[in-house]
Parts: C-alpha cells; structure tokens; sequence
C-alpha cells in the first residue's frame, strides 16, 4: 500500500462569528458582514489547498470537552441542528457530515496501542460541537471530504500544560504514523484561537467592527511572538513557550490542538504561511497553512 | 399579594449516571433515591418555581436565561455518551425569565434571555430537571454560570432574582447543579470501581458537607476560593455556585441542612443536599466579605477610553469610582470633621466642620463607605439611561451617613437643628423621601427645608445638608 501522507496542517479556529458573518444557507441568523480579514484569510488557505488532492480532514475541536482521554466520532454520519450555547444568537447551523470511521478508529487504535485513553463515539443522538462545525465549514464549505474529529481532552485543567503536551506530543505522533499507515492524503486542523481572553460585553449590532480589537496589548504581543515562531519555521520554540503563552494569553491552546498538531506535523522547521489574523471579541485569531506538500516536494 | 421567598434550597450532581445508569453502583442508586427524596420534598413544600443555576452551562456574554417555554431536544453527554440519551421536555416559565433578566439589567449585571429551538441544555440542567420536577408539574428557570464572573457579580445575580421571586410573591425552589469536588478519574473505570478520586478531596467534600448540614451557607460561600484551588479542576473559576446560593438564602449561616447522600461519580463528589431556610441557630459568620447590591464592573470594553489627565505633583489624591466623579480624601482644615465610616467626598472638602458651638456638615448622600455602592440603586446607568431606583432605601443611606459624621463630632443625631434635603425628583420621591424622615430625623424635631434640584454629582436621588448645634 502506499504511504499516507500529511499534504497540510492548518490552524483553523472556530469562533462562530465568522459562519454568522458568511450568511451561509445553513445557518439561521442574518449578518450585515463583518470580520473580513479573517473570512478571507479562511478564503486564502482554501484558495491555497484548492489544487491538493486529499482524502480527510483530521480535526480537534477545543469544544468537545473530554476530561476522560480523547474521544473520536465513531459513526458514519451525522446530521442535525447546532446552536451555540454561548452565541446562539449568532449561530444556529444544520450541519451534515460525514465520518472517516476507518481512519478515526485506526488513530483511536494507534493511540490506545500507545497507552492513551481513547474512545470512540457511536452514540447516534449526539450533537457535534459547534467548534467541529464551524472549523469544518470555513475550512470546507462543501462538505464533500470525511472527517475525522477528536475531544479536546482537558489534562491542561487537570494537571498543567506540560502535562497536557506530554499527551497531546504523544497524539500527535501517533496521528502521523496512523495516517501514514492508512495510505490516504490527510488535511489536519487544529481548530483553536491563540489569545483568548474575551470581552463580556456585546455590542448591540454583533458584527460592528468600530467596537472589535484586541483585549491587551499583551495578548497582542504574544499572539504576535507565536506567528512569528510559525512564519519563520521555528515550531519547536512554540512548544517549548507553550506553558508560558497558554498561562500569560489565557491562550485556547490549553485544549491541546495546537500542540497536537505541531506534534501531528512532526513540529515543522519550514515557514508557515499566514492567511489572516483578526481579533473576534477580544481574542486573537490566525489562519495559519503548514505546507507538508511543497515542502515534500522540495525534499524529494 | 403574599412577599415571594424561598422555601427551600438543594445541592444536586451534575452527571448523567443517575439518571441513566443508576442500578450500575450503589452509590449512584443512593444519589438517585436522594433526588427522589428531595424531589417528594419539592411537592410537599408547594412550590411554585424552581430556579437552576447551572455550572455546566457557561457563559462569557454576562448571565444567559432560558426563556424557551419547552425546550426539547435529545442530551448526549460529551464524556458518558456510552451510557445513553436522555430525552427532555421542560416547562420554562417564560414570564419569569424575563423579569430576572430586566432584573438583572436594573442591578447593572449583563444579562439576557435565550429561546431558540435546538438550543443544548446542558447536562446538569436536564438531570436536575429531569430527576427533581420529572412530571414537569413546577415551572423552572435555568441560569448560565458566566465564567468571568466573580463573587459580586454572582451575589447580584441572585438577589436580582429574589427581587422578582418576592414581587411575584412565588415559592421558589433554589438549586445549584455541581459537583463539590470535581476532579474525575482520567481513564476510563469499571462502575463498580468508582471511589472519590483522592483522599483529599474526601476531606474536604467532608468539610462541606459538614458546614452545609449545620446550615452554614455563607461559610461555604466565603471558603469559595479556598475550596476552589483545593479539589477543583478550573471548569469554572472559583466554587461559585455556593455564592449564587448563599445569596439568594440571604447569605445566612443559620439555615437547617441535610445531607441526603454523598457518593463517587467517575471520581468527582456528587452529593444531594437539602438546605431549609428555617433558622437553626447554628451561629453567625466566620468570615465578612461585603455585601453588594450593585454590580458596577468594569463593562466598558467595547468604548473608546478616554486620555487621563494624570496632573501634576500638586494635584490631590484622588482615586477613580467604579462610575461618576473621581474620590477624594477629606480636606484637613481647622475644625474638620472626617471620619473612614462616611463615604469620601466627590472633591476638596472636609466631611464637616465645627464653629465654636456649632458643627456644620457638607452634603450628605446614600454612597457606602468603601464600596461606594448606592443602597436602592443608581438613579441612571453609565450612559445616563434610566435606572429604577428605591427612595427609601437611599433616604435611610443618608440618614445613616449623616449619623456616623455626628457621631464623629462626639455628638448625637438628638442635637441636629436644621436640615436641607435636595430632591432631583420631587414628584416621585418627596412621599418616599418624607415617610423615612418620619421615621428617624422627623422623630428628633430639626428643621426642615426641601428643595427639588436638576441633578447631583452622582448618581442619587437625595442629599441632605445639616447643621448641628453642640452645646454649650
């Protein structure tokens, strides 16, 4: 069989704002527009992979919460409505999607071989979180790939971020030499924010953009130091400030995607491509496109 | 109509396996009789509305209210989605939601009403409801946990809901769905090898139980943070739910508790606690944390923020208020009057200030030392929108003010002679106004002059100017 291959890995955050701001069919509440820089960005990294032939879209989504190890979505299908419980004002979206069950049981394989706690989910009534979906459809609005969805276990709150990266490194790996075994081209997404300290406030029209910005200056500088990190190939220093950035950005690394995903891509020492940066209630956000393909490529 | 209260206050657990998987340990099938327990108390006590606050509901747009009047859907636990589904139909008492959330507004809390189809009641939501109220006989109100939220704004939470509890004159039921400790087991365990994760969060689970069962509410809630960085995992920040809860029992230490069962769930302490507001003389307060009535944090993120003008060496002291004018230490001067226990002036000049005989104070409002919290309100929020507001209680704040500056003088409120009252409402305040002063200055004799005004420096209604004769 011929290797799997990691063709991108992308950071792909969630926040539900940019799918209200779309106006897609899906979901129900009607936006003026808004958030541009980051909807193009998303339009960019699409732009980007457009020519990439690919099998599946492997994700993490801080908003499966697990405390017990990591969860795969383990049936076929799965449609239904999602409302965000924090902004259903803003997002109410009939998702229908599709499982790589053979790639997620393989990884839930791989990672439980490993010692990690793992489990599928096969129960049929459950609801996908909104992160999945709203990673899913600014990455792939046609909803024509599988995907493979994992929890965010949270080893970050039970223990600390070094903890938390000592797992989601050994996820990571694991991720790789599953998917290298199933012989498929894989997209991995870890769908996460960078800074995330929000405001509690909303402004009465959502979508005004006279009212957005960063929640500090600080949260400014480490949003900045990380991308830097990513646009100049230095993925190691990443992890290695990992707890660092996670305590003093209150970043929503502590759900373990970045890590994972730096691990997943066997932490990248060539530049990543940024396609957009914005702020969404006060937190920083970043379209972030490793370029595994091209830099195979150019080894070969 | 009668004055709402309420009638009886439960501690219950957040996971699903009492509802769906009860017969597959022990001690989930006693945390389940409890609920059975308490759910036969809930009938027996008549109650007409049960209100959730729920920490697995969080929020980060201030507090969400459930407003669907049934709400159904299908809840699939995220962790325990092997157990099964749990199918709901509540009875949401609409009308209630949204008088909590003006409520809430009118205290200075962010807050607003959710009614959407689909929208996910959180697990500890639906078992609550689910085990407590299964015929769905009493209404209910649901409440997010906002994860930014802090004792404050938790405290005012609740007393804007008994401030429509009591003038809808209902029986309320006040529940909290959590677990005391919340540390689960990290891996995946057989039922019937549940136990309490680690012997430290049994003690301290013990320790709660224990102030919980001699009616010590308030304790618990003030051991909040202590509780939180001892057996907590940071789902939410701090143990506040039991400062929602001790707030809406009027932050009391004297209630009678039960303690209906205490078990394992996955690691985490699930207990079924009932707390009766009949006072059991179990003692006062350990500890004294304010009291609020108002929220006034900070909320204006999403403005422009203003240059300060941080003057020169000479300028005075003076300390920025939550809202309004800036504070400043009382003036020293010969024959001045300041004292800790009155609020401090909104510019250059002392609380009062003696002549031979005579002590002449400057003007007085209802703003709380410290805290400078206005006692029945804010007359108009930051952009000067209206706010409802309580005459009484500010016209009983001054009086008080007014008491503590005599008293500092060493004399008493028997020796005040004159007194002019500024109103910026007299239409709607003077009667307010005038019944208070019946019962406190009007009993003493001073004279009297009142005078309706435009506005004050803050945001109050009245302010009283006085003059007091020492003696000779």
């Amino acid at each position: 069989m011929v290797k799997g291959k990691i063709v991108a890995g992308c950071i792909a955050p969630h926040p539900p704002h940019l799918v209200y701001a779309e106006n897609p069919p899906q979901n129900e509440p009607v936006a003026e527009g808004g958030w541009e820089q980051l909807r193009w960005g998303y339009e960019r990294l699409r732009a980007s992979l457009a020519d990439i032939e690919y099998d599946a879209i492997v994700v993490l989504s801080p908003h499966w919460q697990t405390y017990i190890g990591t969860h795969f979505l383990g049936l076929p299908h799965f449609e239904g409505l999602s409302v965000d419980p924090i902004f259903p004002n803003l997002f109410r979206y009939h998702y229908d999607l599709n499982i790589d069950v053979e790639l997620a049981k393989a990884i839930h394989d791989e990672a439980a071989s490993a010692g990690l706690p793992v489990k599928m989910m096969e129960n049929p009534d459950f609801r996908v979180d909104y992160g999945t979906i709203t990673t899913g459809h600014l990455f792939n609005p046609e909803w024509d790939k599988p995907m493979v969805v994992l929890s965010s276990n949270r080893s970050t709150a039970y223990y600390s971020v070094e903890v938390m990266q000592e797992i989601m490194i050994e996820l990571g790996r694991v991720t790789r030499r599953a998917i290298e075994a199933s012989g498929k081209r894989v997209v991995v997404l870890a769908s996460n924010s960078l800074s995330h300290r929000h405001f509690t406030t909303e402004s009465e029209v959502p979508e005004d953009m006279s009212k957005e910005h960063i929640t500090s200056h600080a949260m400014h500088l480490w949003d900045m130091r990380i991308i830097d990190y990513m646009r100049t190939g230095q993925a190691q220093r990443i992890l290695d400030e990992m707890p660092e950035f996670t305590e003093q950005a209150i970043a929503e690394s502590d759900g373990g995607g970045l890590s994972w995903l730096l691990s997943t891509l066997d932490v990248p020492d060539y530049p990543a491509i940024l396609h957009g940066y914005g702020t969404i209630i006060g937190t920083g956000n970043a379209v972030v496109e490793w370029p595994c393909h091209a830099h195979e490529e150019a080894d070969a | 109509m009668t004055e709402g209260s309420v009638v009886g206050s439960f501690v219950v657990p957040v996971h699903p396996h009492t509802v769906l998987a009860p017969d597959q340990n022990e001690g989930w099938q006693r945390l389940r009789d409890a609920f059975d327990t308490a759910a036969q108390t809930i009938k027996e006590l008549d109650a007409d509305l049960l209100v959730i606050y729920s920490t697995t509901w969080p929020s980060i747009i201030g507090h969400q209210i459930q407003s669907d009047p049934n709400p159904e859907w299908v809840m699939v636990d995220h962790d325990f989605h092997d157990l099964g589904s749990i199918e709901y139909s509540f009875n949401i008492d609409q009308d209630f939601a949204h008088a909590w959330d003006d409520a809430n507004r009118k205290r200075g809390l962010q807050s607003r009403c959710v009614n959407y189809k689909g929208f996910p009641i959180d697990v500890g939501s639906v078992v609550a409801l689910t085990l407590l109220n299964p015929d769905n006989a009493i209404p209910a109100v649901i409440v997010s946990s906002n994860m930014y939220a802090n004792r404050s704004e938790t405290t005012v939470l609740a007393k804007s809901c008994l401030d429509v509890i009591k003038a809808q004159g209902r029986r309320a039921v006040a529940i909290t769905a959590m677990s005391l400790s919340n540390r689960m087991f990290t891996d995946f365990i057989k039922p019937e090898e549940d136990k309490i994760h680690s012997l430290k969060d049994d003690e301290w689970n013990l320790k709660i139980l224990e102030f919980l069962k001699q009616g010590r509410l308030e304790d618990v809630g003030q051991l909040s943070r202590t509780i939180q960085r001892q057996i907590r995992v940071q789902k939410v920040v701090a143990f506040k739910p039991m400062w929602w809860l001790s707030a809406m029992n009027g932050n009391r230490n004297d209630l009678t508790g039960q303690v209906l069962a205490y078990e394992p769930i996955h690691g985490a302490g699930g207990a079924v606690v009932s707390i009766d507001p009949t006072p059991s003389g179990a003692g006062d307060k350990e500890y004294d944390e304010d009291d609020i009535e108002y929220f006034h944090g900070e909320r204006g993120v999403l403005d422009t923020v203003d240059e300060i003008d941080e003057g020169g060496e000479e300028a005075p002291a003076v300390e920025q208020a939550s809202s309004g004018p800036g504070l400043w230490e009382p003036t020293e001067a010969e024959g001045s009057v300041n004292t800790d226990a009155a609020p401090k002036p909104v510019g250059a000049y002392p609380h009062a200030r003696k002549v031979g005989n005579m002590l002449f104070l400057s003007g007085v409002g209802p703003r709380q030392p410290g805290t400078n919290a206005i006692p029945g309100g804010p007359i108009h929020d930051e952009n000067g929108e209206p706010l409802d507001y309580d005459i009484e209680a500010q016209t009983h704040a001054v009086v008080n003010n007014v008491k503590r500056i005599v008293e500092e003088a060493g004399a008493s409120m028997d020796q005040v002679v004159d007194v002019t009252t500024f109103l910026v409402d007299m239409k709607r305040d003077f009667k307010g106004y005038n019944d208070v002063w019946a019962q406190t200055l009007g009993k003493i004799g001073p004279t009297r002059t009142t005078l309706a005004i435009d506005a004050l420096p803050t945001p109050i209604a009245v302010e009283m100017k006085v003059i007091v004769h020492l003696g000779e």
